[in-house]
């Protein structure tokens, strides 16, 4: 096959030597005090796929958009080849220079209009205003042929929004090849991906190199990195650290390389489970959309385990984690918390009733930004011991902030420094702390890790085992098969808002957890009834 | 070409510096149009400065105009402090000079230690009520709270209109569309003799101090600041996101409503249609120059009084229009939302790219 002879070649850089299409030098950026990029160099062929490998805030993002012309560079120059195959440079700052320039790029969060159709977006932008017909036929047949090339097929004549995510990502890069893009770039694109997905988008990505696009990729996981690049640089603290052929690099390295220093991974010790501390029978949550619906769910969370959720965005965890939280009622079922029903659900309540929970989204729902440090930790516990007859007790929430600083690492300023100066991880370790202080008997984390760095995923990680090495039961609802593999003892799914049974971690693997989210259990629905059955009954009572 | 990026946190210093230049530079700029109108700008500015601060009349006429512009700016500056956008404090200052009125022109004929308490009470009463309505709206049915307030008060403006017309207009007025005066008793004392200075001021101070104190220190304050900043951190931690919203409206409206009272309690002693000369929405004004700060708005209050009553001389010195003086408002406004931009970003020049595409 032409594909892989390509690839093989372009891993081997010596053996076929590829015109180059894009090329950065000594790429320089400054954000105040921040040296987001520093004295970057790069350099893209046609026909290969370039991993750039770093956690966040490593400037992986920042040198994207300089290339793609939403910042300028303090120095440095992009040289992208032309039709021709000569080097020519990028003008700074300008996106339409970079799209005319052949650079296209998919970015993390898509740019569809949701009501228009997948062909409307395509060509949105790429016709004169001032012609009366559009030359629908012709932008089609040109489509069907790019996707027949690609190798990547997806409804066009349908609203954007009713396409999955990963459709809509296909939308995306067809709407970059539809330019003539000669360069794709594409930012963390499997974030929102099945495992299936993601698959996929590596092999189209593979076909689309073997045309003779320069094509690279932005990740911070280690897997793909692995499975999807030719070439991988890793960048950490704005400076490229390392370069290397994919097939030669060694993961642990390569992790070591971009965190800077070697991570040990977490290890989970067996231990028995103990009482029953969540029960949910038959429980179902209304809601307008698959996201916000749960459909007669049952779960069993005992103390000193953790209960991994898995699934792909958008199927019905954030209904599960707002009911858990107490910010969503059930429409039919019942929940028992430590043996006694739950009656009434708000925020309070579970606070009340001492569940640890750590929200989805940390900015919008997880810290108040403009708030303080001591403030965000005492936010929950304000009304009871932070105030004295409706009056702050400053000293207390001070207090309490220094020792959850000092106890989980927050690096921030002060007590009294706003939140929003934090970054990801400090900012999740201060909702962590506020989560676990008190010990609580059941902790609900929703995606605790995303987007956050190594480092920071494996202190939250030792805190979560810590956690249930104490007893406290764990409902851990995650999008990152990684995760959810590293902590948890039993794992259910959730797909298309039904919550599968939750089976032991040891029994199932990551081919079978795939397709489980993908919802194809879901559609032998008998089969999967008595699977949960059997599931049950196993357990120990 | 010039293009935004955003700075680091604004130091204290500058967030106090910011509103300071801001003033002074709407206070520059209002040369272009003293400039149009021909006046020679060295005796307008100077007519200015001594009608504001002059004389001791004229430092009372500024304290005098400062003291509803404080009330209705501390209505302002804790609304918005919870996105509250409570756009209506000009009807509930005449909601709450028409309830003042109400019990005040002869219904209670009790001593003052007791009237008056019980007047500039109404007032409050009437303005929390008027703003309920609209922050209920917005909490249960999310009608927006900025169209409801917005419009309610031509609707109070109507019905003062009609009530002093009609059902309250006072007999003795001479056919002059106003009501009955209030009893001695409910009136305000004067603060300074031959002045219209008046008691409303160390109201409006208290007012201030109590707000920045309950902003700051307690548990109602910081749900209303978490409330204001992230409803949806707020709920998820527990606290009543509704209810305070609610509360924060009453609160808002009793001010309003309180400002209202002390006109009629303290300068006019009667309600008639021009008791305002836009104190309701100056108060905006003066809360978003304050950076929505209690003890601010006092400090803003008196800036835009001063420039009110300032530009009252200067048209009469140097003959231009006494507009200039929502002119120069308007401005400072203008400049501080610049500047608060200027704050958080800085401009920077992009060099035109080699390249032309």
């Amino acid at each position: 096959m032409a594909g892989t002879a390509a690839i093989d070649g372009a891993v081997d850089g010596t053996r076929a030597p590829r015109p180059v299409a894009l090329e950065l030098r000594g790429i320089t950026k400054r954000f105040g005090p921040l040296l987001a990029n520093d004295g970057i160099d790069l350099t893209l062929h046609r026909g290969e796929i370039l991993a750039i490998l770093g956690e966040n805030g490593a400037g992986k993002t920042t040198l994207m958009n300089i290339l793609f012309g939403h910042y300028t560079a303090d120095a440095g120059t992009v040289r992208v080849a032309d039709a021709a195959g000569r080097l020519v440079p990028l003008p700074a700052g300008r996106p339409r220079a970079a799209l005319a320039a052949g650079i296209g790029m998919v970015h993390q969060h898509f740019t569809l209009a949701e009501a228009l159709t997948g062909l409307d977006n395509i060509t949105l932008g790429t016709e004169p205003l001032w012609r009366l017909r559009r030359r629908i036929a012709e932008a089609r047949d040109r489509l069907a042929a790019l996707m027949a090339r690609a190798g990547l097929t997806v409804d066009l004549a349908v609203p954007v929004g009713t396409l999955t995510v990963g459709e809509r990502q296909r939308v995306e890069i067809l709407k970059a090849l539809y330019r003539d893009a000669q360069v794709l770039i594409l930012d963390e694109p499997t974030a929102v991906l099945t495992p299936a997905e993601s698959e996929g988008l590596f092999s189209v990505l593979r076909a689309l190199a073997a045309q003779g696009l320069a094509i690279a990729f932005i990740s911070h996981k280690l897997g793909e990195v692995a499975a999807g690049s030719d070439r991988v640089a890793v960048l950490r603290a704005g400076r490229k650290v390392a370069e290397r052929a994919t097939a030669g690099a060694d993961r642990a390295d390569l992790a070591a390389l971009m965190v800077g220093r070697a991570v040990a991974p977490v290890r989970r010790t067996a231990r028995p489970p103990g009482p029953e501390v969540l029960a949910l029978e038959g429980v179902a949550v209304a809601g307008p959309d698959l996201r916000s619906r749960l459909d007669r769910a049952d779960l069993v969370v005992r103390a000193g385990e953790i209960v991994g959720v898995a699934g792909v965005a958008g199927n019905g965890q954030a209904a599960l984690a707002r009911l858990l939280f107490g910010l969503a009622r059930p429409r039919a079922g019942t929940v028992r918390l430590q043996g006694r029903v739950v009656t009434r659900f708000d925020p309070t309540e579970a606070i009340r009733a001492g569940i640890g929970r750590i929200p989805e989204d940390r900015h919008r729902e997880g810290a108040v930004g403009a708030m303080s440090v001591a403030e965000n930790v005492a936010i929950e516990e304000i009304r009871g011991p932070f105030q004295r007859l409706g009056f702050l007790r400053r000293r207390a929430m001070a207090a309490r902030a220094r020792g959850a600083i000092e106890a989980y690492g927050i690096r921030c300023p002060g007590p009294d420094a706003p939140i929003r100066l934090l970054s990801g991880g400090n900012m999740q370790k201060v909702i962590i702390a506020r989560a676990l202080d008190g010990a609580p008997a059941l902790i609900v984390a929703a995606q605790p890790t995303r987007g956050l760095d190594v480092g920071a995923v494996a202190e939250i990680h030792r805190r979560l085992l810590e956690a249930r090495g104490r007893g406290a039961g764990i409902v851990l609802i995650s999008e990152d098969l990684d995760e959810v593999f590293a902590l948890s003892d039993r794992i259910a799914v959730m797909a298309r808002a039904r919550l599968s049974a939750a089976l032991p971690a040891e029994t199932l693997d990551r081919t079978r957890l795939g397709l489980m989210m993908a919802g194809q259990a879901a559609e032998h629905g008998e089969a999967q009834e008595r699977g949960q059955d059997h599931a049950r009954a196993r357990q120990p009572a | 070409m010039i293009r935004l990026e955003p700075r680091g946190t604004p130091s204290r210093s500058l967030a106090l510096a910011v509103p300071a230049c801001a003033a002074l530079a709407a206070l520059g700029l209002a040369a272009v149009p003293l400039m149009l109108a021909g006046a020679p700008l060295g005796r307008a500015y100077a007519a200015m400065a001594e009608g504001a601060l002059g004389s001791r009349f004229a430092l009372s006429e500024v304290l005098t105009r400062a003291t509803p512009l404080i009330l209705t700016g501390l209505s302002a500056a804790i609304a918005f402090r919870a996105r509250l956008f409570n756009i209506g404090a000009e009807g509930q200052l005449y909601g709450g000079a028409l309830a003042a009125i109400a019990v005040g022109a002869g219904a209670f004929d009790w001593p003052a230690p007791l009237l008056l308490p019980l007047v500039l009470f109404a007032g409050a009463l009437a303005g929390a009520a008027m703003m309920i309505g609209p922050a209920l709206a917005r909490v249960t049915i999310g009608a927006d709270e900025v169209v409801t307030t917005l419009l309610l008060n031509f609707v109070v403006l109507l019905l003062v209109q009609m009530m002093i017309e009609g059902p309250m207009k006072d007999p003795m007025s001479m056919g002059w569309p106003q009501s009955e005066p209030l009893l001695e008793a409910a009136t305000l004392p004067r603060l300074m003799e031959k002045t219209r200075l008046h008691a409303g001021l160390l109201i409006a101070l208290a007012a201030a101090v109590l707000l920045h104190g309950l902003m700051a220190r307690t548990v109602a304050g910081f749900a209303i600041r978490a409330v204001g900043e992230s409803p949806p951190a707020a709920r998820f931690a527990g606290l009543p996101v509704g209810g305070t919203l609610v509360a924060v409206g009453a609160l808002s409206g009793a001010l309003a409503g309180l400002a209202g009272a002390g006109e009629v309690a303290g300068v006019k002693g009667f309600l008639a249609a021009d008791l305002s000369p836009g104190y309701g929405y100056a108060g905006i004004v003066v809360a978003m120059l304050a950076g929505l700060s209690p003890l601010g708005t006092v400090a803003a209050a008196l800036f835009v009084a001063a420039v009110f009553v300032g530009a009252d001389s200067m048209s009469r010195a140097v003959n231009v229009s006494s507009y200039i003086a929502n002119l120069i408002v308007a401005l400072s406004l203008i400049a501080v939302l610049v500047a608060g931009l200027l704050t958080r970003y800085r401009l920077r020049r992009v060099g035109r790219p080699a390249a032309g595409a």
